[in-house]
């Protein structure tokens, strides 16, 4: 059954099982490979996109679940590619190998749009779900930090 | 579908370096080995900032390449194309290198292009990048390159304006004439190109005080933009017209089969096209597939529903009966019983039986998986006689001349082409995945992208050897140490490339065994026989870890049972500055050194100690610290390249803590201090990690463990939030060695120390687990 859904503004629809996880969904079928696939159980946030604004794991979302929703994924965050969180990531200069930021920026942009006064402490447990094997913490801390306040 | 990928990476791409204008000017004088030459003496040194020296980079397999044709091209519009010949997997070398030639051949690094070269060494010289021997290997070849380079340029401008070369200066991306005339490197791109490529003796170098971007840290990553919106290109990334996509089904015990398998309802799965038997190697394994059932289907979900819906019995094999808990006794009996002695400085059993005291200790880690946050994935497309393959691959040249084996395909017909690696610490230096893609394209007629899930990445890794070293020291009436006897004990890496014998190697002996550099007179290594039982293979650091493990925490815990000062006890153990002596050592004929020339990287005790200081001083070493918190050091010397870690441990509630870490680098010049930096700041999480998370078990022959739940890794709410790095800073001449691996042995005995500084309990197996 196909299912209609707007994915970075426009209107998509993709003829799937509807139980098909969104992150296959999009990688597979609509071609966006910016949203990675990192353990498909909801415990690495590799796939992080934002349904109707929030942030949720691709992997646990079913593709009949967003049904009529919006889906925004790292490609469509921001049309130029210019989100404050994306420039903070580069002024940081964030990533080793990268895999996992797209996730990353997809959190920490749901983050800070829902509490633009974020405290440190809220960005550690709000980031705790994604994972970086690299070991990019301290600096992934830092640009969610920067890109809320501006320090 | 293809649009999405970069042009390079497009289906039969040509070397896009190839495609620019100094390719088109069909002249190849190759220039290869002057490099070489000239650091064997075979030419006289000029009066340069720049003295060769020679490197382990020349013994590698088809050395090092120093054509700048190879490695550079300018366009008209002046961009200056460089090709990358690394694999990028987050230490930076796809940014550090072509920065290093681009400063020395004045190029504005705003108008220069990164491309990746495929696997072809017998054109980049080697690629194999693991080892930590990028920069290590290469920062030479680059300035050289770039040198030559911007003579090119010279000549050619002062050929067009009739005037002598030495009357022609290059500035920042152009040159200048004597009366005032100015040319672009675009502008002179053709004419520079048909120069002859000048030798080593003819080039000079930038003083290093004229580096525009080398020891400077100020140059974004060259992914960075593309990271950040999505646009970068890892292995699963590449999406070909008609590809397929499979999973796989591996036996679960090492060299196991398939007995029987029924796949009905895996048929029935929409989108699921095929089931194929793939076979599996007899061991040793090297880098073949483990064999076992691939679904292909036309998208990945379908292929993970039609695995699950197999139905498959399985024929275990020889290593069924592998279980961690038996094997890890087993070990422990062996290393008091140590029957392979391969380094005997002095008389060490006369120094114990005259010891007015010993001290003995063992420590123990279990395996480890790498897990790069991209799990193995390869897209291949093999036709009636060619392979093209899309990898995310540490070693191109190597996959390249496996899957031409493998498929029966001369060489020439296969192309390997790299894409950014998603994290690499090892596993992506073996290229199982890429020959199950080729032999499945192959089986189908289609493209086909096989898919690593995270329990696949989890349970059929190439494991991180599990290990116990026992340590011994005897000791005269006044405590100063006279004897040292290490014993360590581990399946080795050997044993996935050759008959296993049981006992390690002469690379693992190397890493933090026989290169002990103390202050003592009698020293013995040996070891005892581990057979193994599963895939070993070598993760980050390899056998640094368990030992510096184990040898930083017992001299810590030796400073303890004497009452002493750790700093003290271990710098007093590594003992005045000095190169160690390697041929009054005792060492072992087959010594390795990293593969580095000894006299060139020698075992430096004055570093080692210098490093100690530097990381002691910066945490506070020896001021008093409020309840439940202390200070753990440990130094290690790895990959030619010595770092000490001081960390500063928080227990609450007894959950570990690691609010701060200071990491002391000596790792010669540092040509990129902000991916110095980044290494050793991920050293200090993947170091966390492995202290109290990593642990792989097996039961049945089994991987106990499968994903995130059971194979934890530090997250953002306990992390060392606070590391900072101290770079002992040297010139050139002080030669570049390796970053990517050094920073992480010494980070797990410096938590060690800590906790035991913090609460007085003194752990001693890896992982520690989160809590005291």
């Amino acid at each position: 059954m196909p299912t209609t859904f707007t994915l970075n503004g426009a209107q998509q629809t993709l003829d799937a099982p509807p139980e098909m996880p969104l992150l296959w969904a999009v990688r597979d079928l609509a071609g966006l490979t910016g949203t990675k696939y990192g353990c498909g159980v909801g415990l690495c946030g590799a796939c992080t996109v934002h349904v109707d604004g929030e942030a949720v794991r691709a992997c646990l979302v079913t593709l009949d679940e967003v049904d009529g929703k919006t889906v925004t994924t790292i490609e469509g965050l921001d049309p130029e590619g210019e989100h404050p969180v994306q420039r903070a990531w580069r002024e940081l200069n964030v990533p080793q190998c990268g895999f996992c930021q797209a996730g990353q920026i997809m959190q920490a942009a749901s983050l800070i749009a829902a509490k633009p006064d974020i405290t440190d402490a809220e960005i550690l447990e709000g980031m705790r779900g994604n994972v970086c094997r690299c070991g990019c913490y301290q600096r992934i801390v830092a640009a969610v930090r920067h890109a809320a306040t501006g320090i | 579908m293809l649009n999405h990928l970069p042009e390079h990476l497009r289906p039969g791409a040509r070397d896009a370096a190839r495609q620019s204008i100094i390719m088109r000017v069909d002249r190849r004088d190759v220039l290869k080995g002057a490099l070489a030459g000239f650091a064997l003496g075979l030419f006289a040194r000029p009066a340069t900032a720049f003295e060769p020296y020679p490197t382990g980079g020349l013994e590698m397999p088809r050395g090092l390449v120093t054509d700048p044709l190879v490695f550079v091209s300018i366009d008209p519009d002046g961009t200056v194309t460089i090709v990358a010949h690394r694999s990028e997997m987050g230490q930076g070398s796809r940014t550090s290198l072509p920065m290093v030639l681009a400063d020395e051949m004045d190029a504005d690094w705003n108008r220069v292009k990164i491309v990746q070269a495929p696997g072809d060494e017998p054109r980049y010289g080697n690629q194999d990048t693991d080892g930590s021997r990028s920069l290590r290997h290469h920062v030479q070849s680059m300035r050289q390159m770039g040198a030559a380079v911007r003579e090119m340029l010279r000549r050619a401008a002062a050929k067009s304006w009739g005037v002598e070369p030495s009357a022609v200066t290059v500035g920042l991306h152009e040159a200048q004439g004597p009366g005032g005339q100015r040319a672009g490197f675009g502008e002179l791109a053709e004419a520079a190109m048909v120069e002859p490529v000048p030798a080593f003796e003819e080039l000079t170098f930038k003083d290093e005080a004229a580096f525009r971007y080398i020891g400077k840290g100020e140059v974004q990553i060259t992914d960075l933009r593309d990271i950040t919106t999505g646009a970068a290109i890892y292995g699963a990334d590449v999406i070909l017209d008609g590809m397929k996509t499979a999973v796989i089904a591996r036996p679960p015990v090492l060299g196991g089969k398939v007995k029987s398998y029924d796949a009905t309802e895996t048929l029935a799965v929409p989108g699921v096209e095929q089931v194929i038997e793939l076979a599996g190697a007899e061991a040793p394994v090297n880098f073949l597939p483990l064999g076992g059932l691939a679904v292909v289907a036309t998208n990945t979900w379908a292929a993970e529903q039609g695995r699950e819906k197999l139905k498959i019995e399985w024929e275990d094999g020889p290593n069924a009966g592998y279980e961690s808990g038996s094997y890890r006794a087993a070990m422990d009996a062996a290393s008091q019983a140590p029957d392979n002695i391969f380094r005997e400085q002095g008389d060490t059993p006369a120094a114990f039986a005259a010891a007015a005291k010993t001290f003995e200790r063992a420590y123990f880690q279990t395996h480890m998986a790498h897990i790069p946050m991209e799990p193995p994935v390869a897209v291949a497309n093999v036709t009636a006689d060619a392979c093209e393959v899309w990898l995310p691959v540490q070693s191109p040249y190597g996959a390249r001349e496996d899957l031409a084996k493998d498929l029966g395909i001369p060489i020439e017909n296969v192309k390997v082409n790299v894409t950014l690696l998603g994290g690499g610490f090892g596993r992506k230096s073996k290229w199982d995945f890429a020959i199950e893609a080729a032999r499945l394209s192959q089986a189908v007629g289609a493209p086909v992208r096989v898919q690593w899930s995270r329990e696949d990445d989890i349970r059929h890794s190439f494991m991180h050897t599990t290990s116990v070293e026992r340590l011994r020291v005897a000791m005269d009436g006044k405590g100063k140490v006279t004897g040292w006897h290490h014993t360590s004990v581990a399946p080795s890496i050997l044993s996935t490339f050759a008959p296993d014998s049981g006992y390690q190697f002469f690379i693992e002996h190397g890493m933090g065994h026989v290169d002990a550099p103390w202050d003592v007179p009698n020293i013995r290594c040996d070891n005892a026989k581990a057979m193994a039982h599963a895939r070993i293979g070598w993760f980050r650091s390899v056998s640094n870890v368990p030992r510096a493990w184990a040898v930083q925490s017992f001299i810590a815990e030796l400073a303890d049972e004497l009452g002493r000062d750790h700093k003290e006890m271990l710098l007093e153990l590594i003992g005045p500055p000095r190169k160690v002596d390697i041929a009054t050592a005792g060492m072992p004929e087959d010594f390795w050194n990293y593969g580095e020339p000894y006299e060139e990287y020698p075992i430096d005790t004055g570093r080692l100690a210098h490093v100690v200081e530097v990381a002691a001083d910066a945490a506070g070493w020896g001021a008093s610290l409020p309840e439940g918190e202390g200070i753990g050091l440990a130094v290690h010397r790895s990959f030619v390249t010595y770092v000490a870690v001081a960390a500063r441990v928080k227990v609450v509630d007894r959950v570990i803590r690691v609010p701060e870490m200071h990491f002391a680098v000596d790792c010669g010049f540092a040509a990129n201090p902000e991916r110095i930096r980044s290494q050793m700041e991920g050293s200090a999480v993947m170091g966390m990690t492995l202290a109290l998370h990593s642990g792989i078990t097996y039961e049945n022959g089994r991987v106990q463990q499968s994903n995130f739940y059971d194979y934890d890794v530090v997250r953002s709410d306990n992390f060392p939030e606070r590391v900072d790095v101290h770079i002992v800073p040297h010139p050139f001449s002080v030669h570049a060695s390796g970053i990517g691996e050094p920073g992480v042995p010494p980070v797990a005995p410096a938590i060690g120390n800590a906790i035991f500084a913090a609460t007085g309990q003194r752990l001693r197996d890896l992982p520690l687990g989160t809590e005291v």
